[in-house]
């Protein structure tokens, strides 16, 4: 290894690099070009909304990404195969700070997620998604060569079922379901055998009937009433002009409306008329739809896609299992959560809440998500030092 | 530690499992795009649609009602702003409490009683259902003001402008134009509304609904921007301006229409002046009247009870199309008409009158059993003879099917509807042998047809129903050589400046042949009858400037009760371009109070001056 790295001709300009991280500009470009369209179309829908402060999110969200960007480029500097030692203090401080928020959370419209902090509210579920990606990655890790075994299967599901049914509590089933997603994509990327998946499957469709169906019979109400509606709202619309179905009526209006070039800032009436609700957060989605049209929600679809590409780049060079299951993490996460929230947005999945990943405003949501590139960049810069110590050609 | 897991190269596996990953990534992004695709380009005109019905509010600019005027341009009908108080149900708040507290809070500021709102506003949702109820019409404008201003204290309650009908002549005329009034659910499945949105205006009686269409202009429309919770946002709509209803003018003619209600003043009956060749009605009006200014906010209960009251006379009866009088003396046109052309008698042939005659075992007589020797025709409708009609409704009755005057009374319209341009109008009864053998074989009548019933309809007696403006149309036929009109109120559709804009077409006459020679016959002996030395009603008009023919009419009606008095006249004579006909309940001989009252009329419809000042009352005591 040592006479590799003496005969390379290109020594010299590695080293003089080796402090700064290689990061992934095209990754890069999509965090930027993603983070540059939420902050403007959280200034288009949100100038009357504080009466006398037209950049009250906006400002906030640019602080929000301003500590990511950072956040995002430490992460990348630190080689994040050490985080795989910390995975036991990892996923307990994750419990932990999930299981706070039962203790001394602030509740917002019946549901305690958010812990207050001085300057923002912390959601300990959002941070939890990257925290079990990086523990649970770890446990997988460890198992890599039992992989064949139930055993290995059942326990890693059931490491993240843990915390997601405690994130189910609060109650927020969306971001719950992203935990489960998370260690399904982390099995699937370790090589977990496909009968184990439709032995999951399996289990996850009585579940649900359970859930559903069973469990009301006999008078146990696992979902609240609320969440029951809105997951059935958008397969069954027409009940209550005022309820559930209407939030998604006005979605679907607000991003029909748009049509092919949008209704520009001024003519956005569903979003600047309040007719849409959550218009920064939830249905951020919307906002772009109707403000832009066709052409900025497909350039947003765009970006995502560049993003998601860049992630399963990412995996495919990572220099350890490790780094290819912290990365087929976080695209779990990030497909997950685009087409829950967008799926929403349009109509065809439920309203669960789950944030558009730096797009809806949210310190939490964006900083997580950041946090989650900077892992991504992480795993990327390791691929590159290695493969330029070994003086080998990655393909880009 | 972590060195044993670090990997040189891809395995095939992982390659394949991230190409799944990427597919799937595909996968739901293709299905964001093409539905994307198919919301905002293929159904994005749609999406638009709503959004914008979810942001503008249409608040209804209410079109005025086109104005009523009389033949001369002066104002029949016209309208008065009103500021009304309205409640939509569905935008009240669900919660009991605060309705109630709503409703209470309301009735305080209109002066009304809460229990009163609620039956008002139960009783008008009962008849038309998911609109907005009137709860007050014609409020102050401050109070309207004050409610506009703290609309998020009054949800659901709303105020309106709206047009309502004043009429600056009272009672005069009160019973042509009818009302107006919400269109009814009914009326909205009707295809004549098809133009009409719920909670608009109508008429709903008289010339207000038959000339409709002209009258209720087309509603314009004033637009806001509302948010979410429904509170109006600074943003400036266009506005929909709305198209005034078409000024209807009528052939009536007010000075005329003025004398007719002053000649009937407080007694019951009613009068009709119509052109004798275009049907057109110079006046039409009936007694008791009403003043419509009452009740053009609403008509409640108990002044429908009123106006229908009989001791109050039935007010709102227009009995100059809808009474149901015996014509007496002046059913004697049908009967000489219906005897010359159907070949009963010769128009020179004399019947001798002997004051009473017996027929059937009953004594037959004129009034006050008056013996008027050898009368032919003119002498008979001079003096009214009942003596001879009786005569001749016995020889109809004897003649072919026996119903020879019946048959010449429908075609001269008696007992019919005479279509004029009037809602209300009701057909009225002839006497016929099939009539009352069927009320007989119903139980509703104690005998038969005889003979007697034909003698008592000769004379316009009996069971004979009909009201002026039928009478009217037959003497008008006689009058302008056989055309039975239909009587027109509506002449011409014209925009606000009266300028015209579609003439209303009399609709078709009809022919009967009635010879010349026995019009001119019955026309000089109902010219006698007004001038000749033994005339009914010669002392009623010998100082009257304009030469008249005319009968006069004393109905009995039975059961003690008072005769009902007739006059019809047609003037000028020898051409007659009017006919006149009056007729009042209780009203005795129709040459003391008919008579007298038709020389009235007749003197505003020529322009006679000073003529009221006369003191003219028949001594005529016939039928």
């Amino acid at each position: 290894m040592q006479s590799a790295v003496i005969d390379s001709p290109a020594r010299e300009p590695v080293d003089a690099r080796a402090r700064l991280p290689r990061l992934d500009p095209l990754l890069l470009l999509a965090v930027i070009g993603l983070v540059a369209c939420s902050i403007y179309t959280i200034w288009t829908a949100t100038e009357g909304d504080v009466e006398g402060s037209p950049y009250h999110y906006v400002i906030r969200q640019s602080i929000y990404a301003a500590v990511g960007f950072a956040l995002m480029l430490a992460a990348a500097t630190f080689d994040y195969s050490r985080l795989r030692e910390l995975k036991m203090g990892v996923y307990a401080g994750m419990i932990g700070s999930i299981g706070l928020v039962f203790l001394v959370a602030t509740a917002t419209r019946g549901s305690k997620r958010w812990i207050e902090l001085p300057f923002f509210r912390f959601q300990p579920s959002e941070l939890g998604k990257v925290l079990l990606i990086v523990a649970l990655a770890g446990f997988v890790v460890d198992r890599s060569r039992r992989l064949e075994e139930r055993d290995t299967t059942s326990r890693t599901m059931l490491l993240a079922l843990v915390p997601a049914m405690l994130v189910v509590a609060q109650p927020d089933l969306g971001t719950g379901l992203v935990y489960v997603a998370i260690a399904l994509a982390l099995l699937f990327v370790a090589g977990t055998r496909w009968t184990h998946f439709a032995a999951l499957g399996g289990l996850g469709a009585v579940a649900v009937a359970l859930v559903l169906v069973a469990a009301p019979a006999v008078g146990v109400d696992v979902l609240k009433p609320y969440q029951v509606d809105r997951l059935t709202a958008f397969v069954d619309r027409g009940d209550d002009p005022q309820g559930q179905g209407y939030q998604l009526e006005q979605s679907v209006t607000a991003i029909g409306s748009g049509r092919r070039t949008g209704r520009g800032a001024e003519g956005a009436t569903q979003t600047k008329l309040d007719f849409l609700p959550e218009h920064h957060t939830d249905f951020i989605f919307s906002v772009v739809g109707e403000t832009f049209g066709f052409l900025g929600a497909a350039f947003v679809l765009g970006l995502y896609a560049l993003l998601i590409w860049r992630a399963l780049h990412i995996l495919t060079i990572a220099k350890n299992l490790y780094g290819a299951l912290i990365a087929g993490g976080v695209v779990a996460m990030l497909i997950f959560q685009i087409f829950v929230n967008v799926g929403m947005t349009i109509g065809i999945m439920p309203i669960t809440g789950v944030t558009l990943p730096l797009m809806s405003f949210g310190g939490s949501s964006v900083i997580v998500t950041f946090l989650a590139i900077g892992l991504l960049q992480s795993i990327h810069a390791q691929a590159r030092e290695i493969a330029e110590v070994k003086g080998r050609q990655l393909i880009t | 530690m972590y060195l044993d897991d670090r990997r040189p190269t891809i395995t095939p596996q992982l390659a394949r499992r991230v190409a799944i990953m990427g597919g799937l990534a595909v996968v739901v992004l293709g299905i964001v795009f093409f539905r994307l695709w198919y919301l905002q380009v293929l159904s994005g005109e749609r999406y638009v649609a709503e959004a914008n019905n979810n942001r503008v509010r249409e608040i209804k600019v209410a079109a005025p009602r086109g104005e009523i005027v009389d033949r001369n341009g002066r104002t029949l009908v016209d309208n008065r702003m009103g500021l009304a108080v309205r409640i939509t149900p569905n935008d009240l708040p669900r919660e009991q409490e605060k309705k109630t507290r709503l409703y209470s809070r309301l009735a305080e500021l209109l002066d009304m009683q809460e229990r009163e709102i609620r039956s008002s506003v139960r009783e008008q949702l009962r008849a038309l259902p998911f609109s907005a109820a009137t709860v007050k019409q014609d409020v102050g404008l401050p109070l309207v003001q004050y409610i506009e201003e703290n609309q998020k204290a009054f949800p659901g309650v709303t105020t309106e402008k709206v047009f309502l009908r004043s009429y600056p002549h009272d009672e005069v005329g009160a019973h042509l134009f009818g009302t107006v009034g919400e269109v009814s659910a009914e009326q909205l499945r009707d295809k004549r509304y098809r133009e009409v949105e719920q909670g608009d205006r109508i008429g709903q009686s008289g010339i207000e609904s038959t000339y409709d269409r002209f009258l209720r202009g087309v509603n314009g429309a004033t637009k806001v921007q509302v948010d979410a919770t429904g509170s109006l946002t600074p943003r400036q709509l266009p506005r929909q301006e709305p198209v005034p209803g078409r000024q209807l003018r009528l052939s009536l003619d007010l000075n005329v229409q003025q004398a007719g209600h002053k000649a009937l003043g407080a007694r019951k009956g009613a009068f009709v002046v119509m052109d004798v060749k275009s049907g057109q009605v110079h006046a039409l009006g009936s007694s008791p009247s009403f003043d419509p200014n009452r009740y053009v906010k609403r008509i409640r209960d108990s002044d429908y009870r009123r106006l229908t009251s009989k001791a109050l006379g039935e007010p709102l009866l227009n009995r100059a199309v809808q009474g149901d009088y015996p014509a007496g003396s002046t059913f004697k046109l049908v009967s000489s008409v219906a005897a010359l052309e159907g070949g009963l008698i010769e128009p020179g042939t004399t019947v001798f009158d002997p004051g009473v005659i017996s027929v059937g075992g009953r004594d037959w007589q004129n009034a006050r059993k008056a013996a008027n020797g050898p009368v032919d025709m003119r002498q008979a409708l001079e003096v009214s003879s009942d003596v001879y009609y009786y005569r001749l409704g016995q020889a109809a009755n004897a003649t072919g099917d026996g119903r020879l005057l019946q048959r010449w009374a429908g075609r001269l319209g008696i007992g019919r509807a005479s279509g004029i341009d009037l809602p209300a109008e009701l057909p009225g009864v002839v006497p016929s042998p099939e009539w009352r053998d069927r009320l007989f074989k119903e139980r509703k009548t104690d005998r038969p047809w005889s003979v007697g019933d034909n003698m008592n309809l000769s004379v316009g007696q009996g069971d004979l129903s009909t009201n002026p403006l039928q009478m009217a149309v037959a003497y008008a036929a006689v009058a302008n050589g056989g055309w039975v009109v239909r009587p027109r109120l509506g002449m011409r559709v014209e925009d606000g400046q009266s300028r015209p804009v579609q003439e209303l077409k009399p609709p078709a006459r009809r022919r009967v042949n009635v010879s010349a020679e026995h019009r001119q016959v019955i026309l000089d002996g109902l010219r006698r009858a007004a001038s000749g030395p033994r005339g009914t009603s010669t002392d009623v008009f010998k100082d009257f400037p304009i030469q008249i023919a005319g009968k006069t009419g004393t109905a009995e009606k039975g059961l003690a009760r008072a005769d009902q008095a007739w006059y019809i006249a047609l003037a000028p004579y020898p051409d007659p371009q009017y006919v006149v006909a009056v007729t009042l309940e209780e009203g005795g001989f129709g040459a003391e109070t008919a008579a007298p009252a038709a020389r009235r009329i007749l003197a505003s419809l020529f322009g006679v001056v000073g003529d009221e000042r006369k003191v003219v009352r028949g001594s005529s005591q016939t039928n």
